[in-house]
C-alpha cells in the first residue's frame, strides 16, 4: 500500500458518513476524482490542467449552490468542504499539500458530529483517526521502513497513549458558554412536535421511536393516565391546521395547585424549538424559561443541546379561574361558514343542554358510542374537514379527535383550545427512569368551564381508552403498528432495546451533556476549588504534565521484547561471561579473532568457545534461520 | 527537554545569518570527543511548519466545539491535540540514546567534493526511522536503523583549498512519526578530510632524470635491460613483481633493470622558480600523479622536506600528503 492508497482510504472513511446528507452526485464525483488521482500515480493519465480544474471547481460549487441555495451554513458548508477536499487531490503534488489534505480529513470528522454524536459515531471516529494517523506516518517514514501492520501498530500506540491525555483534557478543560450565533441550519433535521397541527402531523411523528425526553421520578411515578406532558397550546384554526399565530398576551394564569407534588428530573433531547415539556402542571419553572398566558413553557433560547431540568408538578390542579374577554373570543373563534353540519350538531347540543359541562359530555358520548375508530391510517378528508370526519369517515388519530372536539365546543360556545405534547411514556426497569418517545406524541383538548377553569378533556380516551392506559402499541391494530413499535413484542429484543437506551442515557448525561454546568457540579464533588476555571486550569496543567512524564519514563525504560535479536542477546551473554574471566572483546574485534584469543587464553574452554562462535557466525551471517535454541542452550551451559 | 532559552539559542544557531555565523566561529566550542551518545539534554524539539498548521486547525476545531457545545467535537480536538503531544515524545525518542561517531573520509583533491561520514549505532532494541543529516547547505541521506544496527550516512562538502578540511558542525534530525515536530541535535565531531592540492591541468613532461655521475646513457635506453632480482617492498607497483619467482616460492621479488638507478625522477620545488607557492604545489601534484601513472620512481624535494625516490601507492600517498600539508 503506497501513501496515496492510504490517503484515499482515510478520505473515504472520513467522507463516508456525510454521503447520506449531501447531494447524490457528490459521492460519485469524489470517487471519480480519487480514481483519477490513482491513474495519475500509475502513469496512465495526467493531472488536469489549470483551466479544467477551475471549471470542475466552479461546476461543483455551482452544483452545491443550486442544491442548497447558499454556500454558507452547516449542510452547504460541509458539502463544499467535501468537494474541495476531493478536488485538492488533483493538484496535490508536494508532501506539504498532502499533510494539509490529511488535516482536512481530520476536520471532516469533526463536521460529522454536527449531525450525530451517537456512540457508534464516536467509535467510528477512533477508526478514522487511527487510519488517518497511520496515513500521516507514511509521509514521515520516507524510506518506507514500516509495512502496513507495523504502521497501524505504531498509530495505535500513539492513539492509546493519547487517550488518557484526551480524557484529562475532556474532564478538566474549562467549558464556557457559546461564543457567537450559529448558522440557522446548525440543528436542522431533528424530529419533534411542531407548533402547528394538521391532520397527519402527529401520526407521522408516531412512526419515529426517537427519544423525546427521559424522566426520572424521585418517588413513585404517577399512573399512565395522569402522565400528560404539556407542550405547545394551539388556539387558531384555519379550516385545516391548528396553530398559534401570535402568543396570547398577559401574564401567567392563576394556578391553584392541589395535593402533593411529584418531583422529577427531565432530560430533554434537543428539538430546536423553544418550548419545554412538563408534567401537568409544574409548580415552578425550569431556569431561563417563562410561562405564557396559556401555561405553555417557553425557554429563552431554542433547545439545541440536551437540556436537563428538575421540576415539581401537581397532577391535581385548577388552571385559570378567570377568563378575559380577549381570551374568550379567541377560544371561540372559528373560520366562518365552514362545516355546517358540525355547527348544526353543536347548536343542537347547546340548545338541549343547560351547562357547558353537559355539552362536553355530549361530545364524549358521541365519540364513545358512535362508530369511531382510532387508526394511524385515516382516509383523506375533504374541504369541510370536520363534517367529513364526524359524519363520514369516522376514522382518525388523536389530532383528528382533539381538533374535532375543540371545533364542536367552540361551535357550541364553550371556550376550548388544543394542547399538544406527549402522553404516557414507558419505564426502563433497568435504569429506573421513563423514556418518552416521539411515538408517545399526543394531542388533547382543554375547555374552560366556569368555576373550574381550564379543564383537560382527552377525546381520544373516549374512543380508545387503551391509548391512555397502556400506550400507543396497545391501542393500535397490530397491522398498523410502525416497525419500531411492533418489535416490542419480542421480550429479549425489548431487553436489548432497554439496555441500549440505558447506555445511551448515560452517554447523553455524562459525555454529551458534559457542559459548563455539569462540569462544575461534577468537579465540585472532588474539591470545591475545582469548580472554578482557575482551579480547573491548575489541575489540568498538573495532570497533563504528570501523564506526559509517565509516558516519557515508560517509553524510556520499557524495552519491547519483540525488538531484541535473540541471537545477538545470546552472544552478548557469552561475551559477558568471558569478560568476567578477564577476556574482554574489543569493539573492533571480529567473533573469529575473539574466539582464537579466548581459546589461547583458556585452552580448557577452546572447544566450547569454538562451538558457540561457530553457531553464532552461522546464525548471524549464514542463511540458516534455525538453531537459535541450540545457541541459547550452549550459552546457558557455558560457565568459564 | 531543555529550556526555552536553549531552544532559542539553538534555533538561532541553526539558521545562521552572517553575524551568528561569525559568532559561531568565534564561540565554537571544542569538538566533541567521539563517539557521542545522544542524551535528553542534547536533543531539541520544535514544531515543523505542518505542525503549526495543525495547531491552527486544532484552534479552529476547539472554537467550533465550544460554540456548538459539541462534546464529540471536544473529544476529537483533544484526541488530536494529545496525539500531537505524544508524538513529541516519539520524535524525541527516535534520536535519543543513539551513538554518533565519525566515520572515515578519503582524501580528495582541491576542487572536488570532500565526503564525510557520520556513523550511527543503535544499541537499543528499538528501530529508528527517517533520520536525516544536514551540515550547512549540504544535505545528507535519510536513513532507517534496525535494532542493534549501525549505519553510516555521508555528506559532501566542496573542498576548496588544500590542507586539512575540518568538517563543519552538523545536525541530525527527524520528524518521524507524524511530521508535526522536528527533533534535532547539533553535533561537532572532530572529523577531517585531507585535501591534496589541485593538480595542474596541463600535462607538462616530467623533469629530466638527473644523471648520476659517470653515466653516459641516455634515459630510457636501459629500461629493457634486466639486471637481476631484489626484494620487493610493500608500496611498490605490482607490475615490478617477479611473478615467476613467486611461483618458485622464492618470496616476493622485484625485477631490477639496468639503468633504473639513473631513472629516478626528482620533483623539485626549486626547479619551478617563477611560479607562486600554490602554483608550484599544483604542478608538483600533477607530476606525482603522472609519474605514478607511468610507473616511474620519483622523489620529492620541498623546501622543508625531502622524500627519497620511491614508487607505489604508499609513496604516492606520502608525497601528496606532504604537498597538501606544506606550510600548514
Amino acid at each position: 500500500m503506497n501513501n496515496l492508497t492510504w490517503l484515499l482510504a482515510s478520505l473515504a472513511l472520513a467522507i463516508g458518513p456525510h454521503l447520506g446528507h449531501m447531494p447524490l452526485w457528490v459521492g460519485p464525483l469524489c470517487a471519480a476524482l480519487g480514481l483519477w488521482r490513482l491513474m495519475v500515480e500509475r502513469g496512465r493519465t495526467k493531472f488536469p490542467n489549470k483551466a479544467l480544474l477551475f471549471l470542475l471547481t466552479a461546476a461543483a460549487a455551482g452544483g452545491i449552490l443550486l442544491h442548497y441555495h447558499t454556500l454558507l451554513g452547516r449542510d452547504a458548508g460541509v458539502a463544499l468542504l467535501v468537494v474541495m477536499i476531493a478536488l485538492k487531490l488533483m493538484e496535490m503534488k508536494t508532501s506539504r499539500d498532502t499533510l494539509v489534505e490529511i488535516f482536512l480529513a481530520y476536520f471532516l470528522v469533526i463536521t460529522g458530529f454536527l449531525y450525530s454524536q451517537s456512540i457508534p459515531m464516536a467509535l467510528y471516529l477512533f477508526v478514522v483517526v487511527w487510519v488517518t494517523t497511520a496515513t500521516m506516518i507514511g509521509y514521515s517514514d520516507v524510506n518506507r521502513g514500516l509495512a502496513v501492520r507495523p504502521r497501524l501498530r505504531l498509530a495505535g500506540t500513539l492513539l492509546i497513549q493519547a487517550i488518557p491525555l484526551m480524557l484529562v483534557l475532556f474532564v478538566l478543560f474549562p467549558r464556557v458558554p457559546q461564543l457567537w450565533a450559529l448558522p440557522k441550519d446548525a440543528h436542522a433535521g431533528v424530529t419533534g412536535l411542531s407548533d402547528s397541527m394538521s391532520p397527519g402531523a402527529i401520526s407521522r411523528l408516531i412512526q419515529s421511536d426517537a427519544v423525546a425526553f427521559r424522566v426520572q421520578f424521585d418517588g413513585a411515578p404517577p399512573p399512565s393516565n395522569q402522565r400528560y406532558w404539556r407542550g405547545p397550546v394551539l388556539w387558531d384554526y384555519d379550516g385545516r391546521t391548528w396553530s398559534t399565530r401570535t402568543p396570547p398576551d398577559g401574564k401567567a394564569p392563576q394556578v391553584e395547585l392541589l395535593g402533593a407534588p411529584l418531583r422529577y428530573a427531565l432530560t430533554l433531547e434537543p428539538h430546536n424549538q423553544r418550548w419545554l415539556f412538563a408534567l401537568e402542571l409544574p409548580a415552578a419553572l425550569p431556569p431561563d424559561s417563562r410561562a405564557r398566558a396559556d401555561m405553555q413553557i417557553v425557554s429563552r433560547n431554542p433547545v439545541q443541546n440536551r437540556l436537563r431540568y428538575a421540576l415539581a408538578s401537581h397532577t391535581n390542579f385548577r388552571l385559570g379561574a378567570e377568563l378575559h374577554d380577549a381570551e374568550r373570543q379567541r377560544a371561540l373563534r372559528l373560520p366562518p361558514q365552514s362545516n355546517p353540519r358540525t355547527r348544526e350538531l353543536a347548536a343542537r347540543w347547546r340548545d338541549s343542554n343547560s351547562g357547558d359541562a353537559a355539552v362536553v359530555d355530549e361530545a364524549l358520548r358521541l365519540f364513545r358510542n358512535q362508530n369511531f375508530f382510532y387508526t394511524l391510517r385515516p382516509p383523506l378528508l375533504g374541504t369541510q374537514a370536520m363534517d367529513d370526519f364526524l359524519f363520514n369517515t369516522r376514522r382518525g388519530f388523536c389530532e383528528h379527535y382533539a381538533g374535532a372536539f375543540v371545533f364542536l365546543m367552540r361551535a357550541a360556545s364553550v371556550p376550548a383550545r388544543v394542547v399538544t405534547g406527549y402522553q404516557g411514556g414507558a419505564p426502563n426497569p433497568l435504569g429506573d427512569y421513563f423514556i418518552v418517545r416521539q411515538s408517545d406524541a399526543h394531542a388533547w383538548a382543554e375547555v374552560w368551564l366556569a368555576g373550574r377553569g381550564w379543564v383537560r378533556v382527552d377525546p381520544t380516551a373516549a374512543v380508545s381508552p387503551d391509548r391512555i392506559e397502556s400506550g400507543i402499541a396497545a391501542a393500535l391494530p397490530t397491522a398498523e403498528l410502525p416497525l419500531a413499535l411492533a418489535q416490542l413484542d419480542v421480550a429479549w429484543l425489548q431487553r436489548v432495546r432497554l439496555s441500549w437506551d440505558l447506555v445511551n442515557n448515560h452517554w447523553n448525561q455524562w459525555v454529551l451533556g458534559y457542559g459548563h454546568e455539569r462540569q462544575r457540579s461534577f468537579l465540585a464533588r472532588f474539591h470545591a476549588a475545582l469548580a472554578s476555571w482557575q482551579g480547573m486550569t491548575i489541575a489540568l496543567v498538573s495532570a497533563v504534565a504528570m501523564l506526559l512524564l509517565g509516558i516519557a519514563l515508560w517509553m524510556l525504560w520499557h524495552v519491547p521484547r519483540r525488538g531484541v535479536d535473540p541471537v545477538q542477546a545470546a552472544y552478548a551473554r557469552f561475551c559477558a561471561r568471558l569478560a568476567r574471566r578477564g577476556i574482554t572483546r574489543a569493539s573492533n574485534e571480529g567473533p573469529a579473532d575473539f574466539a582464537r584469543r579466548g581459546a589461547e587464553a583458556r585452552p580448557d574452554l577452546a572447544e566450547a568457545i569454538g562451538r558457540i562462535t561457530d553457531l553464532y557466525v552461522r546464525l548471524r551471517y549464514g542463511p540458516e534461520p534455525a538453531g537459535v535454541e541450540m545457541l541459547r542452550r550452549a550459552v546457558r551451559g557455558f560457565h568459564p | 527537554m531543555a529550556g526555552l532559552a536553549q531552544h532559542m539559542a539553538t534555533r538561532l544557531a541553526s539558521r545562521p545569518s552572517r553575524a551568528t555565523a561569525f559568532l559561531r566561529q568565534v564561540l565554537r566550542p571544542a569538538p566533541d570527543a567521539a563517539p557521542v551518545t545522544l542524551t535528553q539534554r542534547r536533543i531539541y524539539v520544535l514544531p515543523t511548519r505542518p505542525g503549526l498548521i495543525f495547531a491552527v486547525m486544532l484552534g479552529v476545531m476547539l472554537l467550533g466545539s465550544i460554540n456548538y457545545a459539541n462534546s464529540m467535537g471536544f473529544v476529537l480536538t483533544f484526541l488530536l491535540g494529545s496525539l500531537a503531544v505524544v508524538s513529541i515524545l516519539h520524535t524525541w525518542r527516535n534520536l535519543a540514546k543513539l551513538t554518533v561517531r565519525a566515520g572515515r573520509s578519503t582524501p580528495v583533491f582541491a576542487g572536488q567534493d570532500a565526503r564525510f561520514e557520520v556513523c550511527l549505532d543503535n544499541a537499543g532494541p528499538l528501530s529508528r526511522h527517517a533520520i536525516g543529516l544536514k551540515a550547512g547547505d549540504a544535505v545528507g541521506d535519510v536513513v532507517d536503523l534496525a535494532p542493534h544496527a549501525s549505519i553510516c550516512l555521508g555528506f559532501a562538502l566542496p573542498a576548496t583549498a588544500r590542507g586539512l578540511l575540518q568538517a563543519p558542525s552538523f545536525t541530525l534530525f527527524t520528524t518521524f512519526p507524524l511530521g508535526l515536530f522536528r527533533a534535532w541535535t547539533h553535533l561537532d565531531l572532530d572529523m577531517r578530510c585531507l585535501v591534496y592540492p589541485h593538480p595542474a591541468p596541463e600535462a607538462l613532461p616530467l623533469p629530466v632524470a638527473r644523471a648520476e655521475a659517470g653515466s653516459g646513457r641516455s634515459h630510457g635506453e636501459g629500461h629493457e635491460d634486466f639486471a637481476g632480482l631484489r626484494t620487493w617492498h610493500v608500496g611498490e607497483s605490482l607490475r615490478q613483481v617477479a611473478w615467476k619467482a613467486v611461483a618458485r616460492e622464492q618470496g616476493m621479488l622485484a625485477k631490477q633493470f639496468a639503468g633504473e638507478a639513473q631513472q629516478d625522477v626528482w620533483l623539485d620545488w626549486d626547479a619551478l622558480a617563477g611560479l607562486d607557492a600554490e602554483a608550484r604545489l599544483s604542478r608538483l601534484t600533477r607530476w606525482v600523479l603522472d609519474a605514478d601513472a607511468a610507473g616511474q620512481r620519483y622523489g620529492l624535494r620541498l623546501p622543508d622536506r625531502t622524500l627519497a625516490p620511491g614508487a607505489g601507492e604508499d609513496h604516492r600517498r606520502q608525497c601528496l600528503e606532504a604537498l597538501a600539508l606544506f606550510g600548514r
